[in-house]
């Protein structure tokens, strides 16, 4: 039953995508059918969240694994790619999130898009995407999976710049697509090597884990880290990671689902795929674990300066992120996933709880300009604050158990350098957490405010009620619990061991560390009467306030210098080289066009003497060559 | 003793195909052309008759048959470009290059 189940998971949003599509190229002239895009568009999602969950429970308790092969779609010699779909653990949990976040979503996004010309428009983008996000987590080879990442980015790359008719998101799309082309780059040349090293024996993931061993290291590692490339790419870390910020452009929505909850996170899906492979390459993994590291501490410091409420979101995105990949480089990958599962709820929650906070405030998204919030939309308060305490790791909420899982585990590998950038960073994320909850909901200013409807209360309030409660999927033994969600996936062959005591140390300084943080935030930006201005005083301020510059330094250093060859090469190689040349060469043919002219005067006199001068030259071959 | 009669037969090829070339009168023309025929018959009799074999005979004896057909064309065509220019010049007959009006 799971392998039929699989197909509709599957190919449901694809129709959703292909009849909203259809229909609106026929009615888009009549006056729009809402209800009718509606009921599509929230099917297909429907069937595969309902599908995602009874394939993640037959998998959870029984132990099934799914295969459905749709059909054969590449069949050369003894190479063959299937259209095959697989649901082991590791993409049963992916499945668990996906679809049913996904589908929450989409229920939010039609409040959201209500009074939107271009509804449609995005719903059919919308099912598309999740189609393709589907058929990533499902594929059961690696062609099959890079189909479904570049599926995804295009998706982004459409729904970043939906509001086409401002510039600067479609140049925002551009960028995020161009620079997910980078990371395609090294995933796409890391499944060459990949195929040419073990490809003989079928190209699936369990062939490929199979032949692992014939590899030489050396090239072991060079696909390991181009692999690491793709997911550099895909899930925001540096240095690949600036388009993520401007991505924010895209409707809400967008930003909650592809942006936060399902497509950045495919990097740490694809690292934890190939776990065998980073299990023998352990510097590679060493290396991962400090660019996520690196990418949290950088995006958490950019976030505590960050005035747009949706940016600020991004850039916490991207710390997570790089929690997710400091504990995959160090073997976590069970808790990197699971990290991703508590993520996509609490940020997903977060991100729709700022789309709420746009739309009460008539597109305002300016955190400066809010306050007082909490008088009006004292639900949505109690929703973001709830998600707020689960990014910041409060215990019982659902950020706590997995972002301390990850920490435990950093401090049991024994590097304690990251683990200090891991400690820092969870104060720095409190820290910019509470100081958006302050500005927008605290203070004393009184703001009016546009009702949110139920289309969008609805969907945050289960996923509120799963940031609350999804920790208890994996409770680690500290807590009378048995990790069942890691013992579940089994992706790590031994994971260090932690005292209780030590563990519970950890948690001790890391509550104490996010309590201090949230109450600077509070006097600084909550207290009555508090300033609630940032004003940068030392040059760091400045250079926090500033991004770090990366943006510029990319633009002088990369973008400008390519502009400026591309320029030069058009004027020198294009026009002088390429076009001159050719000019050249049909001025020669003319040339002796005119001159051969001359010679064919039609006098019949004329021709006899060419013809017998070839006669001529024929017999004086003959004649030396026969030897006559 | 061949060696005269091959040299009588290139003798008359060169001669033909000089007519040929160089004449402006049709008529000339053709009778060029019945030259480097009729050098070439003398020169297959002549090795005919050195190897003493027939094929060479026969050949040429096709070949003035052939070529006796060709004057009656000729005469034909001789009235037919005369009705048409009311010259025989072969340089005014030069359809096939490239007009120049």
């Amino acid at each position: 039953m799971t392998d039929m189940l699989l197909a509709w998971i599957l190919l449901a949003p694809l129709f959703g995508a292909v009849t909203i599509t259809m229909l609106h190229l026929l009615l888009h002239k009549e006056p729009p059918h809402r209800h009718l895009y509606t009921a599509i568009a929230l099917a297909g999602p429907g069937i595969s969240a309902l599908g995602a969950v009874v394939v993640a429970f037959e998998s959870y308790m029984h132990g099934t694994v799914g295969h459905a092969t749709l059909f054969t779609w590449l069949d050369v010699d003894a190479f063959s790619v299937g259209v095959s779909l697989m649901s082991d653990p590791l993409s049963s949990a992916m499945l668990l999130f996906v679809a049913p976040v996904g589908f929450l979503i989409h229920c939010y996004a039609v409040g959201y898009m209500k009074d939107d010309p271009g509804y449609a428009r995005f719903f059919a983008w919308f099912n598309l995407f999740l189609f393709f996000m589907l058929l990533l987590v499902l594929a059961d080879n690696p062609v099959l999976m890079f189909i479904g990442w570049e599926g995804v980015g295009l998706c982004s790359y459409a729904l970043i710049g939906f509001y086409f008719q401002d510039r600067a998101n479609v140049r925002a799309g551009n960028k995020a697509f161009i620079l997910n082309r980078i990371g395609d780059f090294g995933f796409l040349s890391a499944l060459m090597l990949l195929f040419v090293a073990v490809g003989d024996h079928g190209f699936t993931f369990a062939s490929v884990e199979a032949h692992l061993g014939a590899i030489p290291s050396s090239q072991l590692g060079l696909i390991a880290l181009l692999l690491f490339v793709g997911a550099m790419g895909k899930s925001a870390q540096i240095p690949l990671y600036v388009w993520l910020p401007d991505a924010m452009a895209g409707p809400t929505p967008v930003s909650a689902l592809i942006h936060a909850a399902t497509m950045v996170t495919a990097g740490v899906y694809m690292v934890a795929r190939f776990s065998p492979l980073y299990e023998l390459t352990e510097n590679v993994g060493y290396f991962i674990s400090c660019i996520g590291a690196a990418s949290a501490l950088l995006a958490a410091l950019i976030a505590t300066r960050q005035n747009d409420i949706k940016k600020i979101l991004a850039y916490s995105t991207m710390s997570q992120l790089g929690y997710m990949f400091m504990a995959a480089g160090l073997g976590g990958y069970s808790l990197a996933i699971f990290h991703v599962f508590a993520h996509a709820f609490f940020k997903a929650l977060l991100f729709m709880g700022a789309g709420a906070v746009i739309i009460a405030l008539q597109h305002e998204q300016d955190i400066t300009k809010m306050g007082g919030l909490r008088r009006q939309l004292p639900l949505l308060y109690a929703m973001m604050l709830v998600a707020t305490l689960a990014l910041s790791a409060v215990p019982p909420f659902a950020g706590f158990f997995s972002k301390d899982a990850v920490m435990a585990h950093l401090f049991a590998s024994g590097h304690y350098g990251i683990y200090a950038v891991a400690l820092l960073t969870s104060a720095l994320t409190a820290f910019y957490m509470f100081r958006l909850i302050f500005y927008v909901f605290h203070g004393e200013e009184d703001h009016k405010t546009a009702t949110i409807s139920r289309w969008m209360n609805v969907p945050m309030l289960l996923l509120a009620l799963g940031s609350a409660t999804a920790g208890v999927l994996n409770l680690p033994p500290l807590f009378g619990g048995s990790e069942s969600f890691s013992a579940w996936l089994s992706l790590e062959a031994h994971p260090p061991h932690i005292a209780h005591g030590a563990e519970l140390m950890l948690i001790g300084a890391n509550l104490l560390l996010i309590a201090a943080a949230a109450y600077i935030a509070y006097r600084r930006y909550g207290a009555p009467g508090a300033a609630r201005e940032d004003r940068p005083r030392t040059a760091f301020a400045r250079l926090v306030e500033g991004k770090f510059y990366v943006d510029e330094l990319y633009g002088n250093a990369i973008v400008r210098p390519l502009q400026r060859l591309s320029l030069w090469s058009d004027e020198q190689l294009n026009k002088a080289a390429i076009d001159r040349s050719i000019q050249r060469t049909a001025l020669a043919y003319l040339r002796v066009g005119s001159w051969m002219k001359q010679y064919h005067n039609g006098n019949i006199r004329f021709y006899a003497l060419y013809m017998m001068f070839g006669i001529s030259l024929c017999c004086l071959y003959l004649i030396w060559n026969l030897e006559l | 003793m061949i060696h005269a009669y091959l040299i009588l037969a290139l003798l008359l090829f060169g001669i033909g195909i000089v007519g040929v070339i160089s004449r402006r009168n049709i008529i000339i023309i053709y009778m060029s052309v019945e030259l480097l025929l009729n050098g070439v018959n003398l020169a297959l009799i002549a090795v005919s008759s050195h190897l003493q074999t027939g094929d060479g005979q026969i050949i040429s004896m096709m070949v003035i048959a052939i070529a006796a057909a060709e004057a009656a064309l000729f005469m034909a065509l001789f009235v037919v470009l005369f009705r048409t220019r009311r010259s025989l010049d072969a340089n005014l007959f030069n359809l096939l290059g490239e007009r120049r009006d």
